[in-house]
């Protein structure tokens, strides 16, 4: 019994730079994408006035949706953000979702959730710096009392590290379990059907024996929190957080 | 024989790190009792508490997931790491 967890496979390395690996969550990140971009085309072809198709309804439904939290959250100066949080919730989203037709979820992979984070953590240094000035940022730093600079900087860097590792947390613990439960399963399965038939000799019984059959049903259940809930609550937690730090940023103190 | 120390270390410290999620399985569940209490008093006001709710136990969870992210990194890289000091 081999139960191997592995990461992100390396389809093949462009040589330039030092070598550039395209590895299967990248690979999956562009299909996710393409995915998206053509969901977004197709909900945003043929808008009309009047005769609303069922098609429209829908999309008018997810843009007032994504409208309406944004400005619930951020408040109405930042209703220009709610494109970005919708294309980051549903990249989010889509890309832990795509494991559960057994492709490599490229948010199982660091190196995403830490490109998401470093992007937010940009612009919530951005933000910072247009509502008080370049001095008034550094200044920040040394607030309440000048000895606590060195923590106020760790926690500044530790924002966009523990964004970035509690999405990857979550999912990889999924996915991790997943694993074991499977290779659990397909020894359980084994060990019954070598009691009931072990009479079978030959091929025939190696054969039998071999069929995994409780692997059939019974991790769809932990699918359904680790793969479906989950993905939704850290699409969801990773916007949400975006929009605090984002709108806290903007607080004049 | 060093090797098996190395070894041995890495699986025990995995097994410690682990023990990180105590902390957030309490705060978490306090947490939880605390939003249920609000929502028998106030249940006009569940979606609020059901959403504040998730985003504090997500953020009380950053501690056990670095500890897990500890676990796994000395489960699979802390081996492959460590034994390469010993050539």
């Amino acid at each position: 019994m081999d139960v191997s967890i592995n990461g992100s496979p390396i389809y093949f390395t462009i040589p330039v730079l030092g070598g550039i690996k395209i590895t299967a969550s990248l690979v999956n990140t562009w299909l996710v994408m393409a995915v998206l971009i053509a969901l977004a085309w197709w909900l945003g072809r043929g808008l009309t006035v009047r005769n609303v198709s069922r098609k429209q309804v829908v999309a008018e439904y997810i843009v007032t949706t994504v409208q309406g939290f944004v400005d619930g959250n951020m408040g109405p100066k930042f209703s220009h953000f709610a494109p970005f949080i919708a294309g980051l919730f549903s990249l989010s989203a889509l890309s832990s979702l795509i494991s559960m037709v057994d492709l490599f979820s490229p948010t199982a992979d660091l190196s995403t959730e830490v490109a998401w984070a470093l992007l937010v953590f940009g612009m919530i240094t951005f933000t910072k710096i247009r509502t008080s000035g370049v001095f008034g940022y550094l200044k920040g730093f040394t607030q309440p009392v000048p000895v606590l600079t060195p923590f106020n900087i760790i926690s500044e860097l530790a924002t966009p590290v523990s964004m970035a590792f509690r999405h990857f947390g979550n999912i990889i613990s999924g996915s991790v379990i997943n694993t074991l439960v499977y290779a659990a399963l397909a020894l359980a399965s084994h060990g019954l059907l070598s009691l009931l038939f072990g009479w079978l000799p030959g091929a025939v019984g190696e054969v039998v024996r071999a069929i995994p059959f409780l692997q059939v049903g019974i991790p769809a259940v932990l699918s359904v929190y680790f793969d479906l809930f989950s993905s939704f609550m850290q699409a969801f937690i990773f916007c949400m957080l975006t929009m605090l730090y984002i709108a806290s940023a903007a607080e004049e103190d | 024989m060093e090797q098996a120390i190395v070894l041995a270390g890495c699986a025990i410290g995995a097994g410690l790190a682990l023990i990180a999620g105590i902390g957030p399985g309490i705060g978490e569940g306090y947490a939880v009792g605390k939003a249920c209490e609000a929502i028998g008093r106030q249940p006009e006001c569940r979606k609020d508490v059901t959403r504040t709710m998730l985003l504090g136990c997500a953020i009380a969870e950053t501690t056990g997931i670095y500890g897990f992210v500890t676990g796994l990194l000395l489960i699979f890289v802390g081996p492959i790491y460590l034994l390469g000091f010993l050539g």
